[in-house]
């Protein structure tokens, strides 16, 4: 990958205020392009909450987390906004004023006049299991996630979790592996019923063990996992003696390499915007919706709507340094319409 | 309104008043009860307002739905007695409901 995208805007985050964003920068001619690490468009609203109900989105009384994404991509689909998706930036570089050179993890490389950071609660990644000392053996026997199979020939693998990925490596890591066993902390699961039927199936034909508990310590040294301490329903322990540990969890939400990229920080947790634009401390890049910060700040949806409503406005100055923004409603110019396909 | 006390790991006990219809995880965020956390605010979407409820309990508060069971596969140190507290709604028969947090939320 190492052709460089060249764009206006790049946004951080797939999330309802970064779709919306699209919108408003697509009414002000400016095309948009968005990295977010999740397999899926939507963010929290489709991550957490696809099913739960929201109540306060002005003028719709009701709609699902799923719903308001779906409908805000049915909102932007007239600016053709291209996706980068399980992708997360990693390093922003300011070469022009302003003009940043933006890495991802996957090497790719953009050049952009305007960032917009919508990274919500920051960039999914997996959760780490409330097991005691577990930060010890992280990355020697402890993993939470699997990127070369072969690195788990022979060893005895303790998989632990009831969801798509604790089974789906569970299937493709039994031959692998000179032992496996597969814990979770009751007999149902979460994950896809075919994948618990192919797993009972090599528990029946003695290939790997199924084992009902939770681990509740680690014991090894030099971040070499030995053996773990599991706990029965019934509060008695016992032992499952390993080579290496995959606990999956599922994700949870991490700042990253956000507090890395040089703006001004509440509480390290938060990038602190001017409410009359959301800018950034550094020229050129906005945050909008449950990143940012700001006196009276709400982390509603509602909230990052307006936010990147005048977002916009600024960025077209970055954009187009030439050009002056006239104000115009959707309802009334017909060259917001144009842009939108509707006159 | 119904009272709940909050035992927490160390033993200190806890007792307010709920509100009735809200739940018992709101309940002790309103009143800063150390022990809770609610990461998500209520959407069953995490493991972090996880409590044990007092045996004498178990039966008026019910099981956990197949949603929060899941939901407790993230939880620490989960047990039979486990729920998910923004799952449990202030009601008139659980007055004096007795509830403890676990040593630590997931």
């Amino acid at each position: 990958m190492s052709e460089t995208i060249k764009t206006d805007v790049l946004i951080i985050g797939a999330g309802p205020c970064g779709l919306f964003a699209i919108f408003e920068l697509g009414l002000l001619d400016m095309k948009a392009h968005v990295v977010d690490i999740l397999d899926k468009i939507g963010g929290q609203c489709a991550e957490l909450y696809p099913e739960k109900p929201i109540y306060d989105i002005p003028g719709i009384p009701y709609i699902t987390g799923q719903g308001i994404c779906d409908a805000l991509m049915a909102q932007i689909k007239p600016f053709g906004a291209s996706f980068h998706l399980q992708e997360m930036v990693e390093t922003i570089e300011k070469i022009g004023d302003p003009l940043f050179r933006v890495t991802t993890d996957r090497g790719r490389i953009f050049e952009i006049k305007v960032i917009v950071v919508a990274a919500g609660g920051g960039s999914f990644q997996p959760k780490r299991p409330p097991i005691p000392g577990i930060e010890a053996y992280e990355s020697t026997s402890v993993f939470y996630s699997v990127r070369q199979m072969e690195a788990f020939r022979d060893k005895r693998l303790l998989i632990v979790g009831g969801g798509d990925s604790a089974l789906d490596w569970t299937l493709s890591l039994a031959p692998v592996a000179s032992h496996l066993t597969l814990l979770h902390r009751r007999s149902d699961f979460r994950a896809a019923p075919d994948s618990v039927n192919k797993m009972m199936t090599l528990v029946g034909e003695g290939k790997i063990d199924f084992v009902l508990g939770q681990v509740s310590a680690l014991q090894g040294e030099a971040g070499q996992v030995a053996k773990a301490i599991v706990k029965r329903n019934d509060g008695s322990t016992f032992e499952i003696a390993c080579d290496a540990l995959l606990p999956f969890f599922g994700l949870t939400m991490k700042l990253g390499a956000v507090a890395n990229w040089g703006m001004e920080m509440k509480d390290g947790e938060y990038i602190v915007v001017n409410t009359a634009n959301f800018e950034s401390s550094v020229p050129g890049i906005f945050a909008i919706g449950d990143i940012n910060w700001y006196p009276g700040k709400l982390k509603l949806i509602l909230s990052g709507f307006h936010e990147g409503a005048l977002m916009a406005q600024k960025a077209h100055r970055y954009v187009f340094p030439d050009k002056r923004l006239i104000f115009q409603y959707t309802t009334s110019s017909t060259s917001l319409q144009k842009k939108l396909g509707v006159a | 309104m119904p009272k709940i006390t909050y035992i927490d790991h160390q033993g200190t006990a806890r007792t307010i008043e709920g509100e009735l219809g809200s739940t018992v995880m709101e309940t002790a965020i309103k009143n800063a009860i150390p022990g809770i956390e609610a990461e998500c605010g209520g959407a069953c979407a995490c493991a972090t307002c996880h409590v044990y409820i007092e045996e004498a309990w178990r039966e008026a508060v019910g099981e956990p739905s197949p949603m929060e069971q899941d939901m407790l596969d993230f939880g620490y140190d989960v047990r039979p007695n486990s729920r998910l507290s923004c799952q449990i709604k202030v009601a008139a028969e659980l007055d004096g409901l007795v509830v403890r947090t676990p040593e630590r939320q997931a």
